[in-house]
């Protein structure tokens, strides 16, 4: 059963992604993408991530998508018709594809316990959380306490990223000097 | 019953091969189109496929999510770690995902188009 | 959205319940589902939608781009700050078994307490901030 839900779930994820690569619309685009999203979390919630599978249906379906409509106001929502031959990117993607492919072979199969994977650090953060933290979410007391140097990595990542953007989009256009370069043209 | 066994190698290797089919395809987009918008689309169908590949092997069948429970000391759970590696990739991935934008806002208005093609032809690199 | 009376009453509604919703994500982290990074975006969320239904300028008089430009580098102030005070308490950076030093997992407790604050703080902060800057852009 588990692995049914799996199944449908990741053939409605390739559907989706085949709708993504077809629509010319980008607002059809955006919203495809929140879809894409919510089977993402979905799927993830079913493999037994329930934080992950939160925060996906929090940050891609949610604040991706309003981002990603906000600049379409400031942009333009239609995409322009494709220019070059498709040959290339077609055969560079199946090229990767079948390497890809080729390394999956060796990869564990799906549900397995007794993998690399699932044998040394895992096992230990599981064992380990109660008597040294107290905390039962062991996602939490990894992130937080095991990982905190990520963590706090990640949280500088977010900041670097919030300067990032305002340094680019804060303050006036500079309208006047658009106008007068095209005076001078 | 060697027949049956190839199905379930085939089967059980599903999660890989539909990852490998969005990798496939947000390196599609991301080559093969010129919009920007576009392109950071497949940048994050690209980035989502990985969080497929972390997350599948963690996955035990009859385990269940990570969270103790108290007086059940035989009770199996999935694999804490792949989930840790991949909330942090989540965050990380939005983060970008806004300064892609920025940039590609800017550019909008400093060319007037978000066509890459258009960007770069017409332009006297001053 | 003037006009749009159904979806003014139902978001003024649902909004302090996303907060709500937003603060038991937070403090249930620890025995669920949850934490800071999720906390922060559900609180994000909820202003994006008071700014779409009421306007950015309405939601820009409730929190200021000023006040979140504070909150931003403040979150991982908090976040460093309980790795520096575990140093000077004697112990690794972020080591937490230091801050209560009568029962060490009362430490862990108060210090992944303080560190999803901080996380809550800069992810809900940045991701608003965001929000603000493109959407104050125009057209």
């Amino acid at each position: 059963m588990e692995f049914l839900i799996n199944l449908i779930l990741l053939l409605f994820l390739a559907a989706v992604t085949i709708g993504i690569i077809g629509v010319r619309n980008l607002f059809a685009v955006v919203v495809l993408g929140g879809a894409y999203s919510f089977l993402m979390a979905t799927l993830l919630i079913a493999m037994d991530a329930v934080d992950v599978g939160m925060t996906e249906a929090a940050v891609g379906a949610g604040v991706s998508t309003v981002l990603l409509l906000s600049a379409l106001h400031l942009t333009n929502t239609e995409e322009a018709p494709a220019k070059h031959s498709n040959v290339l990117p077609i055969a560079l993607s199946l090229l990767t594809g079948a390497v890809l492919v080729y390394g999956t072979w060796d990869l564990p199969r799906y549900g397995e316990a007794d993998t690399a994977v699932n044998s040394y650090v895992g096992d230990e953060y599981l064992a380990r959380s109660i008597p040294e933290t107290t905390i039962p979410n062991v996602v939490t007391s990894v992130l937080a306490t095991y990982r905190g140097y990520d963590t706090l990595g990640e949280t500088a990542v977010i900041f670097t990223a919030g300067i990032g953007v305002l340094m680019l989009l804060k303050g006036r256009r500079r309208k006047e000097d658009e106008d007068e370069e095209e005076e001078r043209s | 019953m060697e027949g049956l066994n190839e199905l379930a190698f085939v089967l059980g290797g599903v999660n890989h091969w539909i990852t490998v089919f969005l990798i496939m395809a947000g390196l599609y987009i991301i080559v093969s189109r010129s919009n920007m918008i576009k392109k950071l689309v497949g940048l994050s169908i690209f980035q989502t496929s990985v969080y497929l590949l972390y997350v599948s092997p963690g996955k035990i069948i009859g385990g269940t999510a990570p969270i103790i429970i108290a007086n059940a000391p035989d009770q199996m759970y999935s694999n804490p770690l792949p989930h840790v590696l991949i909330l942090t990739a989540i965050v990380v991935g939005v983060a970008t995902l806004a300064l892609g934008l920025a940039l590609v806002v800017r550019i909008n208005e400093a060319y007037g188009s978000i066509e890459e093609d258009e960007v770069y032809s017409g332009e006297d690199w001053n | 959205m003037r006009g749009h009376l159904i979806l003014r009453v139902v978001s003024k509604i649902l909004i302090p319940f996303l907060l709500l919703f937003a603060l038991y994500v937070q403090f249930h982290g620890d025995f669920g589902p949850g934490g800071g990074f999720q906390a922060g975006v559900i609180v994000a969320a909820a202003f994006v939608l008071y700014a779409l239904i009421f306007g950015l300028r309405a939601t820009q008089k409730i929190i200021s781009p000023a006040l979140l430009e504070v909150a931003v580098p403040l979150g991982v102030l908090i976040y460093a700050g309980v790795g520096v005070y575990t140093w000077l308490m004697g112990g690794n950076f972020l080591d937490y078994n230091m801050i209560d030093s009568h029962d060490p997992s009362h430490g862990q407790h108060l210090g992944v307490l303080l560190v999803e604050a901080g996380v809550l703080l800069t992810v809900s902060s940045t991701m608003l901030l965001i929000f603000y800057t493109f959407a104050g852009r125009g057209r």
